[in-house]
């Protein structure tokens, strides 16, 4: 791989897709259209948790300007994103179970005349009682939304165990033992999810759709549609947003297909603001408790961490999800022993899912804030308990992932010193305070969502006489800069200028798989990729012109738009001419990479969730100002350090984190996914509180504070020069740094999600009153965890399989 | 039913005959009846900014702005700002400084941006933010959106010198 | 995308025209000047009106006159309303401080009064409104945040009016029948459904306000912009020396209805602000604020946090820098 000194990695600059996003020329799904298409309106259920009893279609069906009506018959099978919960179906078939699933579709002239048909179709119901939460699912195991799970409503239920954790806990000379309470919220895309279906030339199936991820869409696809795969084209179009939003196939996108084949006509269908509520797949609300013991002198000894997920309706990404609440808390500090337990209930509710962060928000808050209190107990700098504990490079986790890279150390150190944090934390005067936390994240997911030993990215390159350069990909633009990313690492490996290089990104008809844009996967993975790629596609034009630039094939250099000897940079020639030398001498150019991350080192069942090539570090001080009177909480500035190998553009990567803070810090005061119970001797209505953008609170211009990021660049070998995440990782520190500067400026814990003014305020009357001043969940429930699986940490001379406890014994 | 209205409307200094149902909004006779597909929508219901063009050099919600009310006036879009092949100062800024991520509430933001920098060539930062706060944005965090409008200020009025 | 239900369009150029095309359509017609409330509220099936009669082509809506006091023609834009620099400072920082720059831009004075009331059981979609089997303010019988409640507690959500009713504005309606003069207060009910004195026929075409009142505006909501208020406060005083001459302070955003809390004007008269006086009028005001749980945030602390603006308020009016403070919470300078 290339060194040193670059020309086009490091440097601000004008993303690719830059002027096509400021003059409008850039096609979202919704701005698609075709002659004689159609248009595609989906009915949803009213009920939360109902039995479909009859649906009448015939009076939609004769009304002027129908087309077409679909319901759950027209599709008898089943899809959802893991193979393991494959649930759902495009439309309802017998059941539905949160308001808002989708029953039946009218496909019309136009939208205006399918809503209108909509309101003719009749469903019988039998209405069942809604499950709504959590907790109301494990106390009743009846009515059950799904017949499969675990038992009762019950979707997954585990428990993982690296090492005695009781006894470590009994050894340590402080237990902190708290429960926090994390609520749901949603991605919240500006862009509203829309496909276009049609049939093309060849008679194959196409499909332009606001998704993440074309692959997984396409192998569902063929699924459901019983169709081969090689007959279906998806084609990602850019997204208006993703966040983790646009990674589960919809509903809405077989029904377009399953009409375009239908009526042979192109079906469009763009969702409105509320079915995206609907469509959620968004942050579950996670109830845990962390058990922590520390030694006087502040050095962690174990955790046992229990989390209850709130599923919502179906499985979608749940089984990972439910992994995620638990497995990567070990990776910022040194757990010597770490258990955890995690499980996830079916509710009537729409489907949680992946969002930014994947699980782990959830945890880090309640790992950050108890840190935090561990910190005030023993009276020592939580910056300081943090450093005490850091994980180092290159080392394993109790739960052996394999940690490689690590700039968590430097980033404590930016953000305490760019903050001034040893003037302020608790220095402040009352009402003032700084809150620190850190945290990691993945660069992507270590296992495909369906098992397979396939590459998780392909990259092509073509090369001709014009002296273009066209690299396809399957990785998706969701606004992340994608292409961009790609555009630069061949530019920068080829010696070219990224405006010579043309991006086809996210179509499964033309371009090699690339498991989809999630898990910060692209950059490394599409980048490995790329980068193999490129650098066949040098070394054969090296070998060709090395001779006539007097020098061999390892000393050829790509640079700036020209090839030459190291040695001699005066004469050489043009990349143009070095193309068609090339091109003369072997014919036509073109290379293919492809990447599939490191076999993880553990060897327990599950032990494939967590694992990752490679892992950001992040660390943040927010400061607030709370208004003892009101609770008022207001944030005037944020600092962040974010460990990010290297900025491959450092003008997007700091878009990144100021995105990832911006969107933390909406979790942390404002954002709920949060749904109202009626009366229930009144009313069986369990709904969505507020499925519109004025009501799902999301921060303005005006309600960002100032935000000082420090991007912390030590090149990680394992990522393409260098470079890791920076999609996710920034956004999960901050919401636990909003709660300890909280509890920084005026005293109160809040240990729950969001901050809210009501909640501090309660705080502040408790303190007062002389109680604890903390307002949070009061306890967690009994959950009918399994025996653990029990692996012993590397450290204790575990093999990174299953063992008995009693191995464990033996040892200590 | 109605008959489609038949109306002449003024879209980017240019006349377009057009002939739409008359239920629809500006932002469904841009989008849908003369190709403009450059201004966007994110609720149809006045709660996002995504859909915002400019109403006789204000900027106004598309989406709650009927068709029919806009014959005789000046209607401003994202398609119509750039100077030929140029782009305008604000797209070159916004292209430049980070200021699009996704790109889907670009539009609007540009536009409103348009209408501060007419009026007030060197806006302080607040006055930026308070003159797109009618504009959500879910990806950037807002900073390289008012960096950019700051850069395209300093253009704009290194041209007019 | 949510489209409009279809309706029939009129736009009169006259308010005589208008009220005759009112008084002929019957209930059937709707007014629309801006079109913020309303038509989101059509895309949403709150209301289906037959017939459209727009305000936009009436020129004489739009006039100001300045004399004794000020008259404003109720479909100037709140963005007019705002850079008038005769408009006193409640009004200004009322306006200022609806929704967005765009929606400002748009929506009218007249608009922002005749706001229909609001409730997280009403903004809804219709398929949301189906979904709870509607409720009593539209298409139910049953009031989903007092269940026990014959009457629609829908929150009056509008900027202007609780800062109007301070400063003593009055409206003037016309119809095809005539015209009549009311207090601005007069012009509201307490029922979330009937919330408007105004008979469906006639037109608010002009608000009133006398000059000489030292006035300001306080607004609750969770972010900087778009957000309606959960609470507000306007108070408007006329002082001679260090003492309240007279004083008026309005309350929106916590019932029905906006209204003048007559007792705390009646309380601050011949006294000054001095803390003990404010501390005592602020509790006057908040024992009145009877919020519903029918908005964004909680609302047992809109109740609790309404004395503290009633203190910024009449503490700005006595002069105390309250920037800070104001930028806190309403994130800009207005």
């Amino acid at each position: 791989m290339k060194k040193g000194r670059f020309d086009v990695v490091g440097k601000a600059r004008r993303r690719v897709d830059g002027r096509a996003k400021v003059t409008g020329h850039l096609r979202f799904a919704d701005d698609l259209a075709m002659p004689r298409m159609v248009h595609a309106k989906l009915l949803r259920s009213p009920h939360p948790h109902a039995v479909i009893e009859h649906i009448g279609v015939e009076k939609a069906k004769r009304y002027p300007g129908v087309h077409l009506v679909l319901t759950g018959q027209d599709f008898p099978v089943p899809f959802g994103i893991m193979p393991v919960s494959v649930d759902e179906y495009p439309l309802a078939r017998e059941r539905v179970r949160y308001v808002g699933d989708p029953v039946a579709a009218v496909i019309a002239k136009d939208e205006q005349t399918a809503s209108e048909a909509l309101g003719l179709i009749e469903v019988t119901y039998r209405v069942l009682r809604p499950i709504c939460d959590a907790v109301d699912g494990l106390a009743n195991p009846e009515p059950r939304i799904h017949d499969y799970g675990e038992q009762g409503n019950i979707h997954r239920n585990q428990s993982y165990e690296f090492g005695d954790v009781d006894e470590a806990l009994k050894r340590a000379d402080l237990v902190f033992d708290d429960v926090f309470f994390y609520e749901g919220n949603t991605h919240l895309p500006m862009e509203q999810q829309a496909s276009l279906a049609f049939i093309d030339g060849e008679g194959k199936l196409q499909i332009s759709s606001s998704t993440q991820n074309p692959h997984y869409l396409h192998r569902q696809l063929a699924r459901v549609l019983q169709m081969p795969e090689a007959k279906i084209r998806v084609v990602a179009t850019p997204n208006g947003g993703g966040f983790g939003g646009k990674c589960d196939p919809g509903g809405h996108e077989f029904v377009v297909c399953k009409a375009a084949l239908v009526l042979g006509r192109p079906v469009k269908i763009g969702l409105s603001r509320e079915e995206v509520f609907y469509v959620h797949r968004g942050r579950h609300p996670v109830l845990m408790r962390m058990r922590t013991g520390v030694t006087k002198d502040g050095k962690l000894t174990g955790m046992h961490l229990q989390t209850l997920l709130d599923g919502g309706g179906y499985g979608s990404h749940g089984p990972a999800s439910t992994f995620y609440t638990g497995v990567l808390t070990p990776v910022t500090y040194q757990y010597p022993r770490f258990k955890f337990e995690a499980c996830r209930v079916f509710t009537n509710k729409p489907a949680c899912g992946p969002k930014r962060g994947h699980g782990t928000p959830q945890p880090r808050f309640g790992q950050e804030v108890q840190l935090d209190k561990i910190a005030e107990k023993l009276a020592m700098d939580p910056a300081e308990l943090r450093l005490r504990n850091l994980v180092k490079a290159n080392s394993l986790t109790a739960s052996w992932l394999r940690v490689g890279s690590t700039g968590l150390e430097e980033c404590i150190r930016k953000v305490v010193e760019l903050s001034g944090w040893k003037d302020k934390h608790r220095k402040l005067p009352r009402g003032r305070g700084v809150g620190l936390a850190c945290s990691t994240y993945m660069c992507g997911a270590g296992v495909a969502i369906y098992w397979n030993k396939m590459p998780h990215s392909g990259v092509q390159i073509l090369l001709d006489r014009s002296g273009a350069v066209i690299v396809y990909c399957g990785a998706t633009e969701i606004g992340q800069g994608s292409d961009d990313v790609l555009a630069a690492l061949v530019a920068e490996a080829l010696g070219v200028d990224t405006s010579v290089v043309r991006c086809v990104t996210g179509d499964t008809g033309i371009t090699p798989v690339d498991l989809g844009s999630y898990s910060s996967r692209v950059t490394i993975m599409m980048g490995n990729a790329a980068l193999q790629a490129a650098e066949r596609l040098r070394a054969s034009i090296a070998a060709v012109v090395s001779e006539t630039l007097g020098t061999i094939p390892d000393r050829v250099v790509f640079s700036q738009g020209r090839v030459f000897a190291a040695d001699t940079p005066g004469p050489g020639m043009t990349f143009v001419e070095a193309v068609q030398a090339a091109e003369a001498h072997l014919g036509t150019l073109s290379a293919v990479g492809s990447y599939a991350p490191p076999k993880p080192p553990g060897k327990y069942k599950g032990a494939g969730v967590g694992p990752s090539p490679a892992y950001s570090f992040t660390a943040c001080v927010v400061e607030t100002e709370v208004d003892e009177r009101t609770g008022w909480v207001h944030v005037p500035k944020i600092w962040i350090a974010h460990d990010i190998g290297r900025a491959l553009n450092p003008v997007l990567a700091r878009g990144q984190v100021i995105g990832g803070v911006y969107m933390g810090l909406g979790e942390a005061l404002m954002e709920a996914q949060a749904f109202r119970r009626l009366p229930e001797k009144l009313s069986g209505a369990l709904v969505h509180r507020s499925p519109s953008m004025l009501d799902y609170k999301s921060l303005t211009s005006l309600d960002m504070p100032e935000v000082e990021v420090a991007l912390i660049e030590d090149p990680d070998p394992n990522c393409p020069y260098g470079a890791k995440e920076v999609g996710q990782g920034p956004l999960l520190p901050v919401m636990p740094a909003v709660a300890n500067a909280v509890f920084d400026a005026v005293g109160v814990r809040i240990d729950e999600v969001p901050i809210t003014p009501d909640k501090v305020l309660q705080a502040l009357h408790l303190q007062k009153e002389g109680k604890l001043a903390r307002v949070g969940p009061e306890s967690f429930p009994a959950v009918p965890y399994p025996e653990p699986t029990f692996v012993l940490p590397p450290w204790e001379n575990g093999d990174g399989k299953e063992t008995k406890r009693d191995a464990a014994a033996a040892v200590v | 039913m109605q008959p489609s209205l038949r109306m002449r409307l003024d879209v980017n200094g240019e006349a377009h005959e057009t002939l739409f149902a008359p239920y629809k909004t500006l932002l469904e006779v841009l989008r849908e009846d003369l190709g403009l597909t450059g201004t966007k929508h994110g609720c149809e219901l006045g709660e996002c900014g995504a859909c915002t063009v400019l109403l006789d050099g204000e900027p106004v919600l598309s989406c709650l702005v009927l068709a029919r009310e806009c014959e005789g006036r000046a209607v401003q879009t994202i398609e119509g700002l750039a100077r030929g092949p140029e782009l305008h100062p604000l797209q070159a800024a916004f292209a430049d400084c980070g200021g699009s991520q996704c790109g889907y509430c670009t539009p609007g933001v540009i536009m409103a941006a348009k209408a501060l920098l007419e009026k007030n060539p060197s806006p302080t930062r607040d006055e930026i933010r308070a003159a797109t706060s009618g504009n959500l944005c879910r990806c950037t965090g807002y900073h390289q959106i008012v960096e950019a409008i700051e850069d395209a200020a300093g253009r704009m009025r290194e041209e007019v010198q | 995308m949510l489209r409009l239900p279809w309706f029939d369009y009129r736009a009169p150029r006259t308010v005589a025209e208008a009220a005759k095309i009112l008084a002929g359509e019957g209930p059937a017609a709707m007014l629309v000047a801006g079109g913020t409330d309303l038509l989101p509220n059509m895309k949403r099936r709150h209301q289906a009106p037959q017939v459209l009669v727009s305000l936009r082509s009436i020129p004489e809506l739009r006039a100001f006159a300045n004399g004794a006091g000020a008259a404003y023609g109720a479909a100037l834009t709140l963005k007019q309303v705002v850079e008038n620099p005769k408009s006193p400072t409640a009004l200004r920082q009322a306006a200022a401080q609806v929704a967005t720059p765009q929606i400002r831009n748009m929506g009218t004075l007249g608009g922002n009064l005749c706001l229909d009331t609001r409730c997280t059981y009403y903004n809804q979609t219709y398929e949301w409104r189906k979904a709870i089997d509607f409720c009593l303010k539209k298409d139910g019988k049953t009031c989903w945040v007092a269940t026990a409640s014959k009457r629609c507690v829908a929150v009056s959500s509008t900027d202007t009016a609780p800062a109007l009713i301070a400063l003593n504005a009055a409206a003037r309606l016309v119809s095809s029948a005539g015209e009549r003069t009311v207090n601005l207060e007069d012009l509201y009910k307490n029922d979330g459904i009937n919330y408007l004195s105004r008979r469906p026929d006639e037109i608010l075409t002009e608000v009133r306000v006398p000059g000489g009142w030292k006035s300001t505006y306080w607004k609750l909501r969770r972010r900087g912009s778009f957000d309606f208020p959960v609470l507000g406060v306007a108070v408007a005083v006329q002082m001679a020396g260090d003492v309240v001459a007279e004083a008026r302070v309005a309350l929106g955003a916590v019932a029905s209805r906006p209204f003048l809390v007559e007792r705390a004007g009646e309380f601050l008269k011949g006294k000054p602000l001095s803390d003990e006086v404010i501390e005592q009028a602020a509790a006057l005001v908040a024992n009145r604020a009877k919020p519903m749980d029918n908005t964004d945030m909680d609302l047992y602390w809109r109740k609790e946090v309404a004395d503290e603006f009633a203190r910024y308020a009449l503490r700005e009016l006595r002069g105390d820098d309250m920037r800070e403070t104001r930028l806190r919470i309403a994130r800009q300078s207005v």
